[in-house]
């Protein structure tokens, strides 16, 4: 209520700030000839000297207020028969507050109408008192700002070390949302590892988590068919896929595809990069899987399933392909053309010296590559959850079906679960493993390209 | 007149353009190139001497665009003929380059790469026998033989770009072409390149662009002096140096410009 009134306020004080503030360093500008910074910079501190302090002011006050606010309300004659358990007393005065600002509002308790004037009146008070702080604020930044506007002032360099403070702010705000992810994990893994033992759930093979009750926890949450599958399906058969036709086309690419071919195909290889997964994801369910239980019933499997690892591997290969082609592709084209000139000058056919020069000094390049893309297939979800299925298997046979730690994940989250049971938790269990398992990979290959890098710079 | 004679001419160029796209980098040039003698081609920036040196082995071939008109023969046969291999030329024909560019594997695999592409040896013994030899004919022998598993990018520059010559010559061509070879070098290095030039002309002909004149001088017997993709004059390099026939190479020579 407040709010809507002082935020624009502010703002609109700052806008006209802004605009005589510019009017007036223009003339001081013209007037004297050289001033420090441009009277657009002069306007920027002006208004920027009012609206932040009062927006600062502005936020302390709303954090402060409420509090305040509860405490006078508590402090008053009615307040006095309400009940003294604080749960009860948090429930009533969000009641009385609910009513305050909307009197059709009904409560639980009958407590909290009678304290809804008291209510009423505090917040008023204090919101009054909050937006004159606010005003104060307002003026306060602008006077000192104001007092500023002299040619020497170097308003530039401060507006622009707020400028270098606000981009410091949001780099600083991705970092600190993957940090509250991590934090989250492992605080709920935590959870999870207190009812059930890590070596259990590490090293246990049998993953039923609907049959956990009691005390057979450690026996149900066994995680290595998930970790077998998601390895099977992303590190191995997806890599058996998206290795070899990678690096062939990307060496097809840097060595051997005219300039017009080159144009043409690599965009279209990375659109690959650009389908979503869900389509994919359906891809692999409607087109792969049915062809390949009908391949394995023709080599004479009984009853195939429908939904087979090799389906959802074969299908998240050709998804990693423009992965692995665009790292190996970058660092074949990194190694320098005197290395390949060299071989070539001393009779190396174009394949020789592909072979013998230009892999093994990309090498590098590539590993860190397919680490990326390994780390890409094992995060990897629709795929998986339309195609590998739901049966936790420890087997190698590519036919049958085999689920993930990421379907699992999606299996344990969505519907009506409860948020403390072990079942849940495992979720963020099985999200921690994944998590630290693709970071160790990243960092690798991160690694392993920086030091590529710096060998031919 | 002491005229250095031709043993016997082992390249042989007749009305060469060499074209980019649609632009001439090099035209109608001629030339005979002699075998045990060192032939210098000079010129200023830009003149097309490294585009023609690279026309001698087909380099050009692996540059797009790239277009090779006239003859080129070696020992009478037109390397640009639809018959001639281009692998099988360069292998005659072998190349040193501006930067040392040795691969990045031991000392012994860059001088055992070439013969081991052209199947030159069938033992392990024939194998290490030929880089040694190689490799003491580039004058690094002493140096490398107590590391040869080292890695060829850990030497210095000097002894990186002998270990480039080692590698060439590896593979016994008949014809070395060096593409300024010591632009990247150290006096010392550079004097320790032209001393073993020297010591392989007579086993080879020789051809280097260089842009230091006092390097032709002292390492060559031939001078071809290119301007603006043409060669403007070619003679011994005594003659060159002191009493040029062209107005333009007595301006280039005695740093008029260039």
């Amino acid at each position: 209520m407040i709010a809507s009134v002082i935020f624009p306020a502010v703002l609109a004080l700052g806008l006209i700030g802004w605009f005589s503030t510019r009017a007036r360093a223009k003339l001081l500008y013209s007037g004297r000839g050289s001033m420090h910074s441009m009277p657009g910079y002069h306007a920027w501190h002006l208004a920027l000297w009012i609206v932040l302090p009062a927006l600062l002011v502005w936020g302390l006050w709303s954090a402060v207020s409420p509090v305040i606010v509860d405490h006078t309300v508590l402090s008053e004659p009615v307040a006095a028969q309400i009940p003294s358990d604080p749960v009860q007393r948090a429930a009533i005065l969000s009641e009385a507050r609910n009513i305050a600002e909307d009197p059709g509002f009904i409560g639980f308790y009958d407590e909290s109408p009678t304290l809804a004037p008291a209510m009423k009146a505090a917040q008023d008070h204090y919101g009054l008192i909050g937006a004159i702080l606010v005003a104060v604020a307002a003026l306060a930044g602008g006077g000192y700002a104001f007092t500023r506007v002299r040619s020497g002032y170097p308003a530039r360099t401060r507006v622009e070390r707020l400028v270098m403070l606000a981009l410091l702010g949001a780099s600083l705000l991705a970092i600190l949302t993957t940090l509250g992810i991590v934090a989250s994990l492992v605080f709920e893994a935590a959870r999870f590892f207190k009812d059930v033992s890590p070596i259990a759930f590490l090293t246990g093979t049998h993953w039923a988590p609907a049959n956990a009750v009691g005390d057979d926890l450690n026996a149900n949450f066994g995680a290595v068919p998930l970790f077998w599958g998601t390895l099977y399906i992303g590190a191995f058969i997806a890599m058996l896929v998206a290795i070899p036709l990678g690096l062939m086309s990307a060496i097809y690419l840097t060595q051997y595809a005219d300039r017009r071919a080159r144009k043409v195909l690599k965009p279209v290889l990375e659109i690959l990069a650009g389908i979503p997964t869900v389509v994919y994801g359906y891809f692999a369910a409607l087109t792969v899987a049915p062809a390949i239980r009908d391949f394995a019933a023709a080599l004479g499997y009984q009853n195939p399933s429908t939904e087979s690892a090799l389906a959802a591997g074969l299908v998240m290969g050709v998804m990693i392909i423009p992965f692995v082609s665009s790292m190996a592709d970058d660092a074949i084209a990194a190694v320098p053309r005197a290395m390949a000139d060299g071989s070539l000058a001393m009779g190396a056919t174009r394949s020789e010296t592909i072979k013998k020069v230009l892999l093994p000094a990309a090498l590098p390049g590539i590993v860190a590559g397919v680490m990326l893309a390994v780390s890409r297939a094992i995060g990897e979800t629709m795929i998986v959850v339309m195609a590998a299925g739901a049966t936790a298997r420890l087997t190698a046979d590519p036919f049958a079906s085999m689920t993930t730690v990421t379907y699992q994940i999606v299996q344990l989250l969505t519907g009506d679960q409860e948020f403390n049971s072990p079942k849940t938790l495992s979720a963020f269990a099985l999200g921690l493993v994944l998590f630290v398992v693709t970071l160790i990979l990243n960092i690798i290959a991160l690694r392993v390209v920086k030091r590529f890098r710096e060998a031919y710079e | 007149m002491t005229q250095t004679k031709l043993p016997q001419t082992k390249l042989t160029a007749r009305n060469v353009d060499v074209f980019y796209g649609d632009n001439k980098a090099i035209d109608d040039v001629s030339i005979d190139i002699g075998n045990g003698v060192v032939t210098a081609f000079i010129g200023p920036s830009g003149c097309g001497k490294s585009t023609f040196l690279r026309s001698l082995n087909r380099m050009n071939d692996t540059i797009a665009g790239a277009r090779v008109t006239g003859q080129i023969l070696l020992d009478g046969e037109d390397i640009y003929d639809r018959e001639m291999d281009p692998v099988a030329l360069r292998a005659r024909v072998g190349m040193v380059f501006q930067k040392p560019n040795p691969f990045p594997k031991s000392i012994y695999e860059n001088v055992a790469y070439g013969p081991r592409i052209h199947g030159l040896a069938q033992k392990k013994a024939d194998m290490d026998g030929i880089v040694e030899k190689a490799l003491t004919r580039a004058g690094l022998w002493n140096e490398v033989k107590d590391r040869l598993t080292d890695a060829g990018t850990a030497l210095s520059g000097g002894q990186q770009q002998r270990l480039c010559i080692a590698r060439a010559i590896a593979v016994s061509p008949e014809v070395i072409l060096m593409d300024e070879p010591c632009s990247a070098l150290d006096p010392i290095a550079t004097a320790r390149i032209e001393e073993l030039i020297e010591d392989l002309k007579s086993r080879y002909a020789i051809v280097i662009v260089t842009h230091s004149m006092q390097q032709a001088a002292r390492v060559s017997q031939k001078t071809a002096f290119f301007h603006l993709g043409r060669m403007v004059e070619y003679g011994d390099t005594h003659q060159i140096f002191t009493n040029p026939r062209e107005e333009r190479t007595k301006d280039y020579i005695t740093g008029r410009y260039g």
